[in-house]
């Protein structure tokens, strides 16, 4: 059974179309980058997928059922700029929204999740930073905290969007070892991603999408620049020299 | 003070506390506007109401003031899905819709009744105390404080039960639909306790009192803090402050209640826009300031360190000699130069600067950075 199953899924936003007819399988313990160019549909793809815009046909499964039934196996980082980082309130506190799904509605995170919230933030490399205010984080620490709340839900898939734009060259670091951990202990991983240089030394599988799925395999398999070129275009011949 | 007059004070708290409540979740949610649109409104939802009862004291009033406040929300997101107008522009084509209707009613089939437009707009504070709730002969006091009472616990309890998903769908909706939660719900109900609030509060202090009381407090204590159970605290407090200030000021200018405790609102908005600890504007001038001094503090540092040990030390490190090779004026170089002295980083020996140990690290730190 593969991780995520991914059949003709179709978006369209009113009659243009973001998404066509795209199959995507990810085999379980993979970390697969998802590259293509703006527009291309990479966040559209995980949005479907999570059920957070509806497709106009196409179906997603993860672990075999739909994700709405595999809730509590699949993390989701979504990109660093889509929530205001001046809501005030702490680095844990972020983090502990990561088991609000488990805890249920109305409940309170107990002594168990505040402790799960802090290993998670180990993990990270902010430990020390647990009761900072978010506003005062930096880009890098950023996408920590939100690494840290997608780890704290124990998952077997995650989602992320770009976990590496605009991070230091530390953080970036970090995150790949992390990447690398998950991948040990059998997770799947499934990241949109833009720099095209650092796909081979980061990922093994890729999926070229634009629009449509242009290819999608062992890295050293598809990432060829002849599907680069399908992929982006006339822009890919800059491939080679200086990368995206 | 008469029994009135604090009687009108504790309707005044009572109301700013439960206006500040809903509106700190507005403010963050950046949906201010959205009190405006439902406190002009319900006024539809009342005059529909009353045409049904007859009684302008029916409590169907309230529940028909609050649909037409939830109808509000659907309508403008219903309208701002369409992707033809902006969300601002949504509202702005919603209210004043739904109001406007509500006025030709009154002032056709409901003149005399009371119901005017001056009290929709402005309430009647002076008058709640008359207005009593007396049942079995016992007073249970104003109408409103009772009314507005009964709003206040149900939005204390409203957001204490729901805290976890007000916050979580306030900061990050999609991760909380990804969690399998439904923010759109969470949305809704939020919406119904800004309506029911703004129906409730309205009779006493009228529709623009109500947006003064759900915007201005929780949006000055943002300035004043990072954390959300205080920004919550504070916004009530500062809410009644605007309150009971307003009273005062109302009778000492002889002046309208209402009009002076919005007044007071942006009293305290403006103080705390000028005086904040971190935000304030004061705050940030004096960072301004400090980081200039700072700043040039370093490149006197450095400026010594350059040319320390070297033959023209003597000359370059004279306090009379950054006016010309700095560019500072001599009363600004001195200034520095007894900041840098205050630091330890320099001393002065006989009209010329000598580097500490602390200054020469200053200067290799911040070259090399």
């Amino acid at each position: 059974m593969n991780a995520i199953e991914v059949t003709d899924m179709t978006v369209a936003y009113g009659e243009k179309p973001v998404l066509w007819d795209v199959d995507l399988e990810v085999r379980k313990g993979v970390l697969m980058a998802i590259v293509g160019p703006n527009g291309a549909g990479k966040t559209t793809l995980i949005r479907a997928v999570l059920g957070l815009v509806k497709p106009a046909a196409g179906q997603a499964l993860v672990h075999g059922r739909p994700y709405a039934a595999q809730r509590s196996l699949v993390a989701y980082v979504p990109q660093r700029g889509s929530v205001d980082w001046d809501f005030p309130t702490s680095v844990l506190d972020v983090v502990l929204m990561g088991r609000y799904g488990r805890i249920g509605w109305v409940r309170r995170p107990g002594k168990v999740d505040r402790e799960a919230a802090r290993e998670a933030l180990a993990q990270v490399g902010m430990a020390d930073l647990a009761g900072r205010q978010i506003s005062q984080l930096s880009g890098g620490q950023q996408q920590r905290v939100f690494l840290a709340r997608a780890l704290v839900q124990h998952a077997e898939v995650y989602f992320m969007d770009e976990p590496f734009q605009g991070v230091d060259a530390t953080t970036e670091k970090a995150i790949v070892e992390l990447l690398r951990a998950l991948r040990e202990q059998g997770k799947t991983v499934v990241a949109v991603h833009h720099d095209l240089q650092t796909v081979p030394e980061y990922f093994d599988e890729v999926t070229l999408l634009n629009v449509r799925r242009i290819a999608s395999g062992a890295v050293d398999e598809v990432f060829t620049e002849e599907n680069l070129r399908r992929t982006y275009g006339g822009r890919a011949a800059l491939f080679g020299r200086n990368g995206a | 003070m008469t029994s009135g007059q604090i009687e009108i004070q504790l309707i005044a708290v009572v109301v700013a506390v439960a206006c500040a409540l809903p509106g700190t979740f507005l403010v963050l949610r950046r949906l201010a506007l959205v009190s405006d649109a439902i406190s002009h409104s319900i006024l539809l939802g009342i005059v529909l109401g009353f045409f049904v009862t007859g009684d302008v004291t029916s409590p169907l009033l309230l529940v028909g003031a609050a649909a037409v406040g939830l109808l509000t929300v659907v309508l403008v997101s219903t309208l701002e899905r369409t992707g033809l107008v902006r969300e601002d522009a949504a509202i702005g084509l919603v209210f004043p819709a739904l109001f406007s209707i509500g006025v030709i009613l009154i002032s056709r089939y409901a003149d005399g009744v009371h119901l005017d437009i001056d009290a929709v707009l402005l309430g009647e504070l002076a008058f709640a105390p008359f207005d009593r709730l007396v049942f079995w002969g016992w007073d249970f006091g104003p109408v409103s404080l009772v009314v507005m009472s009964i709003v206040l616990g149900l939005n204390v309890a409203a957001i204490a039960v729901f805290w976890k998903e007000l916050k979580l769908s306030t900061f990050d909706p999609a991760l909380a639909v990804a969690l399998g939660f439904t923010p759109a719900l969470v949305q809704y109900g939020l919406m119904s306790l800004v309506s029911l609030t703004a129906v409730g509060a309205f009779d006493a202090v009228g529709s623009i009192l109500v947006v003064a009381l759900m915007i201005a407090p929780p949006a000055t204590a943002y300035l004043l803090t990072d954390s959300l159970p205080r920004l919550l605290a504070l916004a009530a407090a500062i809410g009644a402050a605007s309150g009971i200030a307003g009273y005062w000021l109302a009778y000492f200018l002889d002046a309208s209640i209402a009009g002076s405790m919005a007044s007071m609102t942006g009293v305290f908005f403006v103080l705390g826009w000028l005086l904040a600890p971190e935000r304030g504007l004061v705050a940030a001038a004096r960072r301004r300031a400090r980081q200039r001094l700072e700043f040039a503090q370093t490149m006197l540092a450095i400026h010594l360190a350059n040319h320390e040990g070297k033959p023209e030390a003597e000359v370059e490190s004279r306090v009379e000699h950054l006016h010309g090779h700095l560019r500072w004026e001599a009363d600004f170089a001195e200034r520095i130069v007894r900041g840098a002295e205050r630091r330890g980083l320099v001393v002065e020996r006989v009209g010329s600067l000598e580097l500490t140990d602390a200054g020469r690290t200053l200067a290799a730190d911040a070259v090399s950075r």
